[in-house]
């Protein structure tokens, strides 16, 4: 059981620097571990910016990569969670004809059920986004499908944690 | 070396700016961190600050190597006997590239090193412009901190931090890019020595907790084995290191980078753990009640089989870097935290003990080994010299004084486990990487850190043709350091593999040598070659007592093997003494 790979989101905190992306993915790529999905962006702190990496690995693997990780000069701490621990959401985008959406009626049932948003219209094509968990992406994707798709992607997954992660604190603390 | 250390203390600024170039900048920077010598190769790229150097050389010398690797391996010789912060600097492109061998070896060494590289003008970057390499990308998963700079007024702050980094906490090398323009750019030039950098904790805090559980496990162990690495030796802890296994009467054994903290001859030195390390204490890994890792990190090379590996101890880790805690072995006890604090806290915890019995146990197992390989190795009655014996008349000729560094292959598993040591700092060689070719550059960088000490530096016939033309860089400099070739016309520790473990099928590990004394006297260094017994005690003497470098050949028996040895995927007790 502790040899069973499980999925698990990664937030780290880190200088804004370049190269650190490099630094960060170079520790799972030596090691032979795929990145599922990867975000990077602003934090709560000024001057402070947060990754958010999904992995599926086991256990200790994952314990071993945050110690990697927070041995990289320029991050401030890393965590590790599991799915009960976080609340988290990704985004897509769909770019569909915009004759389907007068000729398939379904679609905007599909649209209205799955609390997607029309982001845009004009003669040839209409945009979709939708956010939400991995499997109502998933769901909303199989059923626009069968109409044809011109375009689809999806983001990275974000996610805040249910517990604090005071990273303030550790930044005071760190200035003694 | 006293100097400097008083120079670190020191919070020194520059009170006033002025306005000066980038390069000027880059020599003023390594003066405020007490830098009197670099090793480096010139370039392109680099060449406005080797245009201030040519200002600066009555302050700070520069060695030329003869290729750049010859720089960064000569700037770790420099930085692991002296303890300071080794500088190699070489240009953009194939000179940059080149360095990375020695900063691999650094890092995974926690060697500390910062590496200056040129880079093209930032108008360029991107480009595939001549002599063009990211070498921020490519060194970054071989550097602990790495920076490109493109603007002069950065050097300041990067330099500052740099170092800081580099020496600070688990040392290591930090390579910084600057572009040529930021070279050339003027600016206002004001140093500050950097004191912290936010998100960088160099020693974690020591847990009170963690050194009373310590404690407790050591003193009720009945039958306690020290291994201790270079943590004792990077944080200067040899003497509290001493005193804690005096004082609690632990039988001990190093890493090959712990090598030389205590004594050879100390009572409590059982020998080196590992593949070709020492029969007891390799075995009775695997029978201690408590085994106490103190500054090593279990490297496979160490532990041999991990699934087999003192299953049935209790393991307490003293350890800097918290990412070593629990990455090969489960620790029941992690005391995270400085070696030379922790020890000194740990002392007054531990009872006073001797384990009479439990030590008769290792003087037992090294009976056993003497008889079987160490009496051959050292007093053979065969034809044919053993590396062995050479090590133990330079042990003799130098009274143990000496600084060894040796290179990769059969040779430095002999220099490890026969050479004498008596200070600290004495034992010079690639642990982690196992890089052919250190060990000519960095003898040149020991010496010059250290011009008091006695530097030999011995390697195989294979690796001293890896960095062969650095004879030139010791015959420019007056280096006086002291080669040892010891030639079996093979790459030894391959060829002993293909004959253990390929049926003796001997694949391209046979060497047909040059005249190595005749490429010594070319770079008019003193050389000879001996390949009996009873010529090789006075051509040690003869080489000990020049002045200047000197190059001594040793033919020796050319299909020797390296015992005991551990097989890779074996447990370390069935190490195998033939």
């Amino acid at each position: 059981m502790k040899n069973e790979n499980k999925q698990f989101t990664v937030s780290i905190y880190t200088e804004n620097n370049i190269g650190l992306l490099n630094r960060i993915s170079a520790i799972f790529q030596r090691r032979h571990m795929n990145v599922e999905s990867l975000n990077t962006s602003p934090s709560e702190i000024e001057g402070v910016s947060r990754f958010t990496l999904v992995v599926n690995i086991t256990e200790s693997q994952m314990k071993k990569v945050i110690g990697q990780i927070e041995k990289q000069v320029e991050v401030i701490k890393a965590y590790y969670h599991t799915e009960d621990e976080i609340i988290y959401q990704e985004s897509c985008l769909f770019k569909i004809k915009s004759e389907l959406l007068f000729d398939e009626r379904q679609i905007q049932n599909i649209i209205k059920e799955s609390n997607a948003r029309i982001v845009t219209v004009n003669k040839d094509f209409f945009a979709i986004e939708k956010s939400g968990r991995k499997e109502e992406i998933d769901l909303l994707y199989r059923e626009l499908n069968v109409f044809g798709i011109m375009q689809f992607t999806r983001s990275g997954r974000v996610a805040v944690t249910k517990e604090e992660m005071r990273i303030s604190t550790m930044l005071k603390a760190f200035q003694h | 070396m006293k100097e400097t250390q008083t120079i670190e203390n020191q919070t020194k600024t520059s009170e006033t700016t002025e306005r000066i170039s980038g390069s000027e900048a880059v020599i003023k920077c390594l003066l405020a961190e007490g830098i009197d010598i670099l090793y480096g190769y010139p370039g392109g790229a680099i060449m406005p600050v080797y245009d201030e150097l040519y200002k600066y050389q009555d302050k700070i010398h520069h060695v030329l190597s003869r290729h750049e690797q010859g720089a960064a391996h000569a700037a770790q010789g420099y930085a692991r006997i002296s303890g300071k912060v080794g500088v190699a600097m070489a240009t953009s492109g194939p000179g940059a590239t080149n360095l990375i061998t020695g900063i691999a070896d650094a890092q995974i060494d926690s060697t500390p090193l910062v590496c200056i590289t040129g880079q093209v003008g930032s108008h360029l970057l991107g480009s595939d412009a001549f002599q063009e390499t990211d070498i921020v990308g490519i060194s970054t998963p071989v550097t602990k901190w790495n920076h490109q700079i493109t603007k002069a007024s950065e050097i300041p702050e990067v330099f500052a931090k740099a170092f800081y980094i580099a020496k600070s906490g688990r040392p290591g090398p930090v390579l910084i890019d600057i572009t040529k323009d930021a070279q050339f750019e003027e600016f206002d030039f004001k140093y500050e020595k950097c004191k912290g950098v936010r998100s960088y904790k160099p020693v974690p805090n020591t847990d009170e907790n963690s050194l009373k559980a310590a404690a407790k496990l050591i003193n009720n162990a009945k039958k306690p084995l020290i291994i201790w690495g270079q943590g004792v030796i990077l944080g200067k802890a040899e003497e509290e290191f001493k005193a804690v296994i005096e004082k609690a009467g632990i039988p001990s054994a190093w890493t090959i980078l712990g090598a030389s903290a205590i004594k050879t001859s100390h009572p409590l030195n059982v020998g080196m753990v590992g593949m070709h390390g020492n029969y007891a204490p390799n075995v009775l890994t695997n029978e201690c009640d408590v085994l106490i890792a103190i500054g090593m990190r279990f490297d496979d090379r160490v532990t041999g089989n991990l699934a087999t590996y003192a299953k049935q101890a209790k393991i307490v880790h003293f350890e800097i870097d918290p990412a070593e805690v629990d990455k090969n072995v489960k620790t029941d006890v992690a005391v995270l935290g400085d070696a030379r604090a922790s020890l000194k806290d740990l002392l007054p915890l531990l009872n006073a003990n001797s384990h009479n019995d439990w030590h008769q146990k290792f003087k037992d197992l090294y009976k056993i080994e003497y008889d079987k390989v160490i009496k051959n190795d050292l007093h053979p009655t065969k034809e044919g010299l053993t590396m062995g014996e050479v090590l133990k008349e330079i042990n003799i000729q130098t009274k143990g004084e000496a600084a060894i560094v040796s290179d990769v292959g059969q040779h430095q598993m002999i220099a490890c486990r026969y050479a004498e040591f008596n200070k600290t700092k004495s034992n010079i060689t690639s642990g982690g990487l196992g890089t052919m070719g250190f060990a000519l550059p960095a003898a040149i960088g020991a010496k010059m850190a250290a011009p008091n000490r006695e530097v030999v530096m011995i390697a195989g016939d294979g690796g001293y043709q890896m960095n062969i033309q650095e004879l030139g860089t010791i015959f420019q400099q007056k280096v006086p350091v002291k080669i040892v070739v010891l030639n079996n016309e093979f790459l030894g520790m391959v060829r002993q593999w293909q004959q253990l473990f390929f049926d003796k099928r001997y694949a391209s590990t046979e060497m047909v040598n040059p005249d190595f004394v005749a490429i010594a006297k070319g770079y008019h260094i003193d050389a000879k070659k001996v390949s009996e017994r009873k010529d090789l005690k006075a051509a040690v003497k003869e080489m000990i007592d020049c002045e200047g470098p000197y190059f001594l050949e040793v033919r020796v028996e050319k299909e020797g093997n390296v015992f005991p040895m551990i097989p890779t995927g074996a447990s370390v007790s069935d190490i195998r003494l033939e």
